[in-house]
């Protein structure tokens, strides 16, 4: 019976989505639905990970087919733990939707949009099929396409438009890349390659075909040189949006890649690893000189998820177990704060009218509670202790310099610093100077609400800032159970093998049910 | 056959490569359609091709004789052309609004994402 939790985090979504196109008439009615159904999926996700961390690999074979033969899903622990943080972040996001989404895209099936892009990640997460997963990132794109462009307005469209088409290019690169994988190897379950690419004397034939997925990844996770559509989309959108957006699509893409290289392509690591230390390290640096050139909330802060995401690919090419589990920590830590933070320039956009900091200022004396909020996540983000993002940062810097790789410990330092620089800049432009004088054509610009509208929204969006705020302080102090499960999944990670043996143990079908095996693979 | 196929994947990708680097976002969607084809007619030819050999299994048989055309790429196939079906329909709408809203379809004039409106602007 326990396999059967490996579902709920995708049914109670879907189910959503369905009930949801019923009543989408009532804007109250979505909003009750939105936080109803994405709590239920954060609620079923904590017991799925309980679940994982007691038994180690929980595999459901789906319709009862044996392995290599039909779609597996598969939780290990990094799995379940992205699954939690992912929905975490969903229920978060929208809690604050509530306040936030205006009534005409809440009628435009804002809701079952977005529980469906929570699919499609819980999805992605939970998948043990190369094919199932290029599904499950269709699922997640068409979601979020359509997230994006709702609005209609000038910007929103040509944002949606870059973003459209670039992804749809990685998709095709992934549909290629598992198209000759198939061809080469003889089938998609994500096990069943990993095991012929390792027994293959020869990797040259599988390389090509590899590099296509690594591209495809890449863009998806925003690595150095296919990062464009990102800073040029994310701050078009509603600030909800771009939150969820910001806190889980790139993390999807980091994910696969560290599937790709754990899982898939163990073998071909040592043809891979220069190549991503460089590409992380060019990626930091880009995306941390990207930000300092901006002057806009959203747009800094897209710029920093790129830089950040160097991080958690430079933990997965040192590739110790040190660095893993630190990847894994930084992954964690950076979807809570970096959705935190979107969601507080939401707040400063709905306050002002506007995130542009010429355009903002003297926030520290007109919302002293919000300069504390801004505070917490911010300076988690540029790696000051004792907050989450210390201990991260520190992971990383730990496992790169006992693996000696002195000149990127230099850059991950140096990029934090940088780092810092950037969220300075915004404590000091949004919040402690002093309001500027905005000229006829610059208060023009400013989508201004009504007083008693900006309260009744803030009442919503100010718990779920103030709740992430909260764990980005809980796992600072107190992040030593979380980073032992990091461990364990790392564990997990390194150990390709025993991920091959808990999947493709061969099945019967059974008597017309689907027959699920839990398999004690760890005694601890 | 394959060598066929496998030109004509080649020539797709050529085309498809050549429409996306011009300035116009409707040859954009023309690129990305080209594009799709071709990824679906190679993940198609994957498998190899075996010609009038279905997988059928004869009457008292448990396994087809092979050789047998292998069917899981041609299903890999449907499920992409569905897929792409309903994505080249919505970047075909997204790519009409979007002219709408910019009056050309230049890609060019789409640089109202890229434009800082930040400080440097406002003080000069």
């Amino acid at each position: 019976m326990t396999a059967y939790a490996l579902l709920l985090p995708l049914l109670l979504p879907v189910i959503g989505v369905v009930t949801m196109l019923i009543g989408v008439r009532s804007a109250r009615t979505q909003r009750i639905g939105g936080v109803l159904f994405s709590g239920l999926t954060f609620v079923a996700s904590l017991y799925l990970a309980w679940l994982v961390d007691r038994e180690g690999y929980i595999v459901l074979q789906s319709g009862g087919w044996a392995a290599p033969f039909g779609i597996s899903l598969v939780a290990d622990r990094f799995a379940a733990i992205m699954v939690c943080v992912s929905s975490f972040m969903g229920v978060a996001v929208a809690w604050y939707a509530v306040g936030e989404i205006d009534e005409f895209r809440l009628r435009r099936f804002f809701f079952p949009l977005y529980l469906a892009l929570m699919f499609g990640v819980n999805g992605a997460f939970l998948t043990g099929d190369l094919f199932n997963l290029y599904v499950w990132f269709e699922v997640m794109l068409i979601a979020s396409f359509v997230l994006m462009a709702m609005g209609g307005r000038k910007q929103e469209l040509e944002g949606a438009l870059k973003y459209v088409s670039l992804n749809l290019l990685a998709s095709m690169f992934f549909l290629m890349g598992a198209g000759l994988i198939y061809g080469i190897t003889g089938t998609l379950n994500m096990a069943d390659i990993s095991a012929k690419v390792a027994a293959a004397p020869d990797s040259t034939a599988v390389l090509p075909a590899a590099m296509l997925l690594f591209v495809a990844f890449c863009v998806k996770a925003a690595i150095f040189p296919f990062f464009f559509w990102l800073p040029s989309s994310y701050h078009t959108p509603p600030p909800a949006v771009s939150a969820i957006f910001a806190g889980l699509l790139t993390k999807v893409g980091v994910y696969a890649l560290f599937r790709f290289h754990t899982l898939l392509f163990v073998s071909l690591f040592s043809h891979f690893q220069t190549l991503l230390i460089v590409l992380s390290v060019f990626t930091m640096v880009t995306g941390v000189f990207g930000a300092a050139s901006h002057f806009q909330m959203r747009r800094i802060l897209s710029f920093h998820i790129i830089s950040q995401i160097g991080y958690m690919t430079v933990a997965l090419a040192i590739m110790t177990p040190l660095a893993l589990a630190s990847g894994i920590f930084y992954l964690v830590h950076h979807i809570i704060v970096k959705t935190n933070l979107f969601l507080i320039s939401g707040v400063v956009l709905r306050m002002k009218g506007s995130d542009d900091l010429a355009h903002v200022g003297g926030l520290s004396k007109s919302a002293p509670w919000l300069a504390l909020l801004f505070f917490i996540p911010a300076f988690s983000l540029g790696g000051i202790p004792p907050l989450s993002g210390f201990w991260a940062k520190f992971g990383v810097v730990k496992a790169g310099l006992d693996a000696s790789h002195w000149w990127v410990v230099t850059f991950a330092l140096l990029v934090g610093v940088m780092t810092l620089f950037s969220m300075t800049k915004i404590w000091a432009e949004a919040f402690w100077k002093k309001q500027p004088e905005l000229d006829e054509e610059a208060s023009g610009a400013l989508e201004c609400t009504e007083p008693a509208e900006v309260r009744r929204s803030l009442r919503w969006m100010l718990p779920p800032i103030t709740v992430m705020a909260l764990a980005t302080v809980v796992i600072g102090l107190f992040g030593n159970p979380l980073f032992r499960f990091t461990e364990r999944a790392a564990a997990q990670l390194i150990d390709a093998e025993s991920y091959r043996a808990a999947v493709l143990i061969p099945t019967d079908p059974g008597e017309g049910y689907p027959e699920q095996t839990v398999y004690e693979k760890e005694a601890e | 056959m394959e060598w066929f196929l496998a030109l004509l994947v080649g020539t797709l990708f050529g085309c498809g490569v050549y429409c996306l680097l011009q300035r116009s976002i409707v040859r954009l969607v023309i690129g990305v359609l080209l594009l799709s084809q071709g990824a679906n007619l190679l993940v198609f030819l994957s498998g190899g091709l075996t010609m009038g050999m279905p997988p059928m299994v004869a009457k008292g048989e448990k396994l087809p004789t092979p050789p047998f055309a292998d069917p899981l790429p041609q299903a890999m196939v449907l499920t992409a052309i569905v897929i792409g079906l309903g994505l080249v329909a919505f970047l075909l709408t997204l790519v009409f609004r979007a002219h709408e809203a910019v009056g050309s379809d230049d890609i060019n004039c789409f640089d109202s994402t890229e434009k800082s409106h930040g400080a440097a602007e406002s003080k000069s």
